[in-house]
C-alpha cells in the first residue's frame, strides 16, 4: 500500500505510539495515508481503538519481523 | 465526545504516571479531559518535575533487584537510589518521561486544575506551577465531574 508519511515509533512504549500518531495525522490532509511502525505489542489493539474512537480508518495492521506496521488514513 | 475527570492526589514518581498516561491517551482519542490536582497531586503541576521521587520504604509491591528488608529501605540515600533506578528503567524501556507526558497533555488540551485549598494549606507559590491552570474549589470540579463519562480517583 502506498503511504504519504511514515512515523517511526520503534522503541516507544504506551502511550507514545498513539500520541505521536495523533500529532502526525494533524499535519496531514484528508485521504492521506500514514504508515506507523511500532515495536510495542500493545499498540496493535491501541491503534484499532484509536481508529474506532477518532474515525480515522485503520486500513491495515500487520506484523513483520517483530515489528508492527499500521496504515492509517486521515479521515 | 466523551468526558473524563481525573482526581490526582499522589505525588510520587510511580503515582504520577497513571493520571498523565490516562489523560494524554484519552485526549489523543478526542476526549475532553480535566485533571483536578489536590494534595500531593499538585506536584504534577510544578514547572520542573525532576523533584518527584519514589520511596522503596513500605512499598512491598515495588520490584527490587535484591530482597531488601524494611530497615534497609529506611537508610539515607535509599529513596534517591530507588528514584534514580526507576527513572533509568523508564528511559531504557522507551516509556515517556513525566515532562514529555505532561507536555503532550498540555498540547492535547487536557485541562489541569489546581485545588486552591491545598495550595493555601501547603503555602505553595503559584509561580512554582505551570501557566494556564485554574485554581478552583471542589464545587467547580463537581460541575465537570457530574457530566463526565469516566471519573477516576488516583
Amino acid at each position: 500500500m502506498n503511504f504519504d508519511k511514515e512515523l517511526d515509533t520503534r522503541g516507544m512504549n504506551c502511550p507514545l505510539p498513539i500520541l505521536k500518531t495523533k500529532k502526525a495525522l494533524a499535519d496531514m490532509s484528508s485521504g492521506q495515508i500514514l504508515k506507523v511502525v511500532s515495536t510495542d505489542a500493545g499498540s496493535v489493539k491501541d491503534m484499532q481503538a484509536f481508529a474506532n474512537q477518532t474515525g480515522n480508518p485503520l486500513m491495515s495492521s500487520s506484523e513483520e519481523k517483530g515489528e508492527y506496521i499500521f496504515m492509517m488514513q486521515k479521515k | 465526545m466523551k468526558k473524563m475527570g481525573i482526581i490526582a492526589t499522589k505525588g510520587t514518581l510511580d503515582m504520577a504516571y497513571p493520571p498523565l498516561i490516562l489523560a494524554s491517551t484519552a485526549a489523543a482519542l478526542g476526549w475532553d479531559v480535566q485533571v483536578f490536582c489536590t494534595f500531593y497531586g499538585l506536584e504534577l503541576l510544578r514547572k520542573n518535575l525532576d523533584g518527584i521521587r519514589v520511596s522503596p520504604l513500605a512499598n512491598p509491591a515495588m520490584p527490587m533487584p535484591i530482597p531488601m528488608p524494611v530497615f534497609v529501605q529506611a537508610l539515607p540515600g535509599m529513596e534517591a537510589m530507588a528514584t534514580m533506578m526507576m527513572k533509568q528503567k523508564i528511559k531504557s524501556k522507551g516509556v515517556a518521561s513525566l515532562q514529555e507526558l505532561r507536555d503532550m497533555c498540555v498540547e492535547a488540551d487536557v485541562q489541569f486544575v489546581a485545588c486552591q485549598m491545598t495550595v493555601d494549606l501547603f503555602e505553595f507559590d503559584k509561580k512554582e506551577f505551570i501557566d494556564g491552570i485554574d485554581f478552583v474549589g471542589a464545587a467547580s470540579f463537581m460541575e465537570f465531574a457530574g457530566e463526565a463519562d469516566v471519573c477516576l480517583f488516583i
